[in-house]
């Protein structure tokens, strides 16, 4: 190695560092933003080796590239609203995964002009980091339709699905063998067919998840382009790629399976269930009669919300959709003015992404200690005067307590019933993301106030204010 | 270094580095899910370093098409759209975190 070598392999090892580093203080609130500067500046140390590395060669190309793709991030990223966090996310995984499988096909194509037989390792690790690049590049871009509803949220099924699937996996199988008995020659078809038929298994596997599964594909894809990423750095020998992607790897993996247990379902459930599809074409139809539920006036509520002690407020993808956190918010600031505890609960899989319900929340300036994890809450609920659920629904279901046939039996719940009194508030009587009914809105302690969510938190704002 | 002894050592570095993602990361709280989220993704982004160095190969090839210049420079942008867009996204949510209200 010659000395400038090495000064940038150090270089290289402090951004490892730094990156490490920077995830380890993202594990607490107040050093967060901290850890987070520190990756940037791993980054920016990375950025700048590699760049005066290659000064002489294509630096006006890479420019072009930074710049406008720094623009799009930046400026994206400035003007997206918290509530389509979900999709940005997707939107920027799925950028990465297809850098990673551009990445290594413009490499393959240049190894190739040095030797004419590949070096296995290198051939190998190519064609993967390409395939799983392409199934997350395809696979983030619908999840970000699905979350834009630019497409239906709901489960797409088709008859054969599972045979076409197959068909795919088996094509992938069959071209990735062909590509390594054929190491020797110049590949011609094998690895454009590899990477089409892994952008069409990254379609079609996303396509039959739901919108209520959604945490679990975004940590999922995350996870594959760190992984994809990791393998990108075997082929060109850079710790810093093995390093970053393996990292990511690892933690979309934790992500993923502690989302997969929030719901309490295995991963292939999620994956290849077609959760909520209730049957394919007729989602969500009313199976039995019709639910006895006792609806409430505004003014009932905002009393029985203005005269008890502890308030907890369970937010659900309905606060995102109608995007009621700040009107929340001014209800919480009401009550607290009148001596009322307001807390939140929070279940892990709330919203359509990992902790969505608290990003939305300290938007809204909620401090994060007022925000309740689900053990915490459920200890809370038995001395709560009234659970106020706002656009949750499968989630406060006491079937997954104790009726073993529900779908969704033994998935922990928040124990909103557990509370004195219940409010919940939704747009009508319609069932929740699962397509199963909601016994808790027949309890005798359970009251619904039916509108939008964000109208209706307004309507009852207004309603203490005047008492 | 042999070419096994090579790839050993990378292979070894992909390891511990997954082990110490599983550490680094089990401590985070579900209210950080999302941030944790976002600077992973962004993390992930290194993939540009890769982009930028088979932009520079490409330039020292001996013949090179246009098409994979076009490639390479698109490879370099989805990785500067990934890296800049997923710090910038993680720094405004972390901004919001608060302990407690700031009178107005």
């Amino acid at each position: 190695m010659t000395g400038t070598a090495t000064a940038f392999a150090l270089l290289d090892l402090l951004a490892i560092a730094l990156f490490i580093t920077g995830l380890h203080f993202l594990n607490a609130p107040p050093t967060a933003r901290f850890g987070n500067r520190l990756a940037m500046v791993g980054m920016l140390i990375a950025l700048v080796v590699v760049l005066v590395g290659t000064l002489n060669a294509g630096w006006w190309t890479i420019a072009i590239g930074i710049v406008a793709g720094g623009l799009i991030g930046i400026v994206a990223a400035a003007l997206v609203k918290m509530t389509a966090m979900p999709q940005m996310v997707a939107l920027y995984n799925g950028a990465g995964g297809g850098a990673a499988a551009l990445v290594s096909t413009v490499e393959l194509a240049v190894v190739h002009q040095k030797a004419a037989a590949l070096d296995p390792v290198v051939a190998v690790s190519l064609v993967l980091s390409a395939m799983i690049g392409a199934i997350s590049f395809a696979g983030s871009l619908v999840a970000f339709a699905k979350l834009q509803e630019l497409m239906t949220g709901r489960p797409v099924t088709y008859p054969g699905q599972q045979g076409v699937n197959a068909i795919v996996a088996l094509a992938i199988a069959l071209l990735l063998a062909f590509f390594i008995a054929r190491l020797g020659a110049v590949p011609t078809w094998e690895y454009p067919g590899l990477v089409l038929a892994s952008l069409i298994f990254g379609v079609l596997f996303v396509l039959p998840i739901g919108g209520a599964d959604m945490p679990v594909v975004i940590s999922l894809l995350n996870s594959a382009t760190g992984v994809a990423v990791a393998i990108t750095g075997i082929e060109l020998s850079s710790t810093l790629l093995i390093t970053g992607g393996a990292l990511v790897g690892a933690s979309g993996t934790i992500l993923t399976v502690a989302m997969s247990k929030a719901m309490n379902r295995s991963l292939t459930n999620v994956l290849f269930g077609a959760f909520g599809s209730a049957g394919g074409a007729e989602p969500a139809a009313a199976s039995g009669a019709q639910q006895n539920v006792r609806s409430v006036s505004v003014d009932d509520v905002a009393a029985m919300l203005a005269y008890a002690s502890k308030v907890m407020v369970v937010p659900g993808y309905g606060m995102a959709v109608a995007q009621a956190q700040h009107s929340v918010k001014a209800l919480a600031d009401q009550l607290e003015k009148r001596g009322v505890t307001v807390l939140y609960a929070i279940h892990p899989v709330a919203g359509r992404m990992p902790g969505h319900m608290n990003v939305l929340l300290a938007e809204a300036n909620v401090p994060y200690e007022a925000l309740l994890d689900l053990d915490d809450a459920n200890a809370q609920f038995p001395t709560t005067d009234v659970s106020l659920v706002i656009g949750a629904n499968d989630v406060t279901n006491p079937a997954a307590r104790n009726v073993k046939s529900s779908p969704i039996y033994g998935m922990p719940i928040l124990d909103v019933d557990k509370a004195a009194n219940v409010v919940v508030l939704k747009r009508s009587m319609r069932s929740g993301f699962a397509g199963i009914e909601n016994p808790l809105y027949e309890l005798p302690n359970c009251s619904m106030l039916f509108g939008d969510a964000k109208a209706s938190v307004d309507a009852l704002t207004a309603a203490v204010k005047e008492l | 270094m042999t070419d096994a002894s090579h790839l050993v050592a990378l292979l070894t570095v992909l390891v511990l580095a997954a082990f110490v993602g599983f550490e680094v990361i089990s401590k985070v709280p579900t209210t950080l899910h999302t941030p944790l989220m976002s600077a992973t993704n962004a993390i992930h982004g290194v993939v540009i370093v890769g982009a930028i160095v088979v932009v520079a190969e490409l330039f020292h090839a001996p013949v090179h098409g246009p098409a994979l210049a076009v490639l390479a420079i698109v490879a370099v942008a989805l990785g500067s759209i990934n890296v800049f867009g997923g710090f910038a996204v993680t720094e405004r949510m972390l901004q919001m975190f608060k302990r407690k209200e700031r009178p107005k």
